[in-house]
């Protein structure tokens, strides 16, 4: 008989500290030794996590009035602006926002030592930040200029709302040219001299739930540290099944989600500031989605191993950068993570941009929360897109 | 075994003389050459761990024959609390000093092949690489 489980009785299991929890890496070798039914039956929660860097983050913060009040049209926080063309003292501040006396690339390859994710992790470390407004005059809002220091227990609201996380695949960054390249995958030696590539692979969550049978609007997750939600699909959320020129099927990619939780209740481990040689600044996000086995065809999802996954192998000196279409083949994350790929006939080294210790960490907290029944699961208010949906990328044109 | 990691510097006049050989020759030292580079001025830089007994004497013959010998006084340190083991690192460390283990994909970092380069310091995304003096 088919197993059917509802969110209802995970939950009800969960209250009651019965719940079966596992994490994606463990359910592979279960299910090897059980095989898919007997596994469903016996597990309620697979939990994954992922902790990589994450540009488009960022955190909405609202800083209180000053007396006499100001509008707040500039914020800068310790020297990085935040966006402020919203209500009078609401501002979002972005992960890879730079100072604007950063050199940038202007001594290449720039270091981007500090930008809006470097700011974001001092906020959740509890450090006081220097925050400056300028603004024109109005007769409600009179003030024109304000410096001072705040902390995150300071201000009103401070909500980590990341509009592009948790990319389900990536692409694995390397270099056909002559010289060596500084990308947001890392420094690429020359002539194929390494590869980079960035998922948790095995434990990733979108590549355990990839046709969105649990995860969705509203689902409940793992993020920064503390208890974060989906709050609607990413931008560039263009889920496919990866393909070869010959049709051959590579497995999913593509899929975005746009997150958001209070930061005041994250964690600096996990929202670490970022500087990518030659690239930028951004945000390292640690998070984690548990997935409920509803039924075998969940199980069957969440057991995938690294042998299964493939990444693209893409040049970055060109085809990237030049939107050539293609790529140099497909790569599984078992030979990623076995520290050398073949492309073009070449043995090449691999490393990791994302953490999978980090990963295989957020994805046991997950675990323990769930167990412990302080983490109950949420269904979701509304499906995400899948693959089904032919989501294509809209490319800008010129003129 | 007595043990020195050291720079030396060679003015052109010298680059092109077995002095290494001498060491090993004369002086029944272990060489361990952890980075060499001859400049197009012909100067050259070498960093060298020696192991042996006769370390202080093939200083000395280093010395006399024109070597500018130092100490190898930087030293490359991990932070380990800001470290978050992402990778980033391991294929560009020269020296193999950054590595991964497997299966548990976590990083380590060995000082004992560590060459100084500083590259480590540049590339880490977390600035957890540090140099002391």
């Amino acid at each position: 008989m088919a197993i059917e489980k509802t969110y209802a009785e995970i939950n009800e299991k969960i209250k009651s500290g019965r719940a079966v929890v596992l994490t994606a890496e463990e359910i592979i070798s279960l299910v090897d030794e059980k095989g898919i039914s007997e596994a469903a039956k016996s597990v309620d929660v697979v939990t994954t996590g992922t902790f990589g860097a994450m540009c488009s983050s960022g955190v909405f913060l609202n800083f209180g009035h000053a007396k006499p009040r100001i509008r707040m049209q500039k914020v800068w926080l310790n020297g990085v602006q935040a966006y402020s063309g919203i209500a009078s003292v609401d501002a979002y501040l972005g992960a890879t926002e730079l100072p604007e006396d950063d050199p940038c690339n202007n001594n290449y390859p720039g270091e981007f030592l500090y930008g809006g994710g470097h700011v974001i992790q001092d906020l959740v470390a509890g450090k006081s930040l220097h925050l400056k407004a300028t603004s024109y005059g109005t007769d409600c809002y009179p003030r024109r200029e304000i410096e001072t220091a705040v902390t995150l227990d300071d201000i009103n609201e401070a909500t980590l709302f990341n509009p592009r996380n948790a990319y389900q695949n990536y692409n694995c960054a390397v270099n056909l040219s002559n010289r060596t390249i500084y990308t947001y995958l890392g420094m690429l030696k020359p002539h194929l001299g390494n590869a980079h590539y960035s998922s948790a692979g095995q434990l990733s969550p979108l590549l355990n739930d990839p046709y969105f049978m649990t995860i969705g609007i509203g689902t409940k997750i793992f993020l920064g540290g503390g208890i974060g939600y989906v709050a609607w699909n990413g931008t560039q959320n263009f889920p496919e099944i990866q393909k070869d020129a010959a049709g051959k099927d590579y497995g999913p990619a593509g899929a975005t989600l746009s997150v958001v939780g209070d930061l005041k209740q994250m964690d600096a481990n996990w929202l670490v500031g970022t500087s990518m040689l030659g690239y930028g600044a951004s945000l390292t996000v640690g998070l984690g989605i548990p997935i409920p086995i509803l039924n075998e065809e969940v199980m069957r999802c969440v057991a995938v191993a690294d042998k299964d996954l493939y990444a693209p192998v893409v040049d970055y000196s060109k085809a990237f950068s030049q939107r050539i279409p293609g790529n140099l083949g497909f790569v599984s994350y078992a030979a990623l993570k076995s520290g050398k790929i073949t492309v073009n006939g070449r043995e090449i080294p691999t490393a990791p941009l994302s953490s999978y210790p980090r990963a295989r960490q957020i994805a046991n907290i997950l675990k323990n929360w769930i167990r412990q029944g302080d983490f109950l699961l949420t269904e979701p208010v509304k499906q995400l897109p899948s693959y089904k949906n032919n989501i294509s990328a809209k490319a800008l044109t010129i003129g | 075994m007595p043990r020195k990691k050291i720079i030396l510097r060679f003015g052109k006049d010298i680059a092109d003389r077995p002095i290494i050989y001498r060491l090993v020759k004369d002086y029944d030292l272990i060489i361990n050459i952890l980075k060499a580079n001859v400049d197009q001025n012909k100067e050259g830089v070498m960093v060298l761990e020696l192991t042996g007994d006769n370390c202080d004497p093939g200083l000395e013959y280093l010395k006399e024959q024109g070597v500018t010998v130092q100490p190898l006084a930087e030293e490359v340190f991990r932070n380990e609390e800001k470290c978050t083991s992402c990778g980033a690192c391991t294929d560009i460390c020269p020296s193999g000093a950054l590595y991964i283990e497997r299966p548990s994909m976590e990083v380590k970092f060995n000082s004992d092949n560590c060459i100084v380069c500083q590259i480590c310091l540049k590339v880490c995304p977390v600035k957890a690489m540090e140099v002391r003096f």
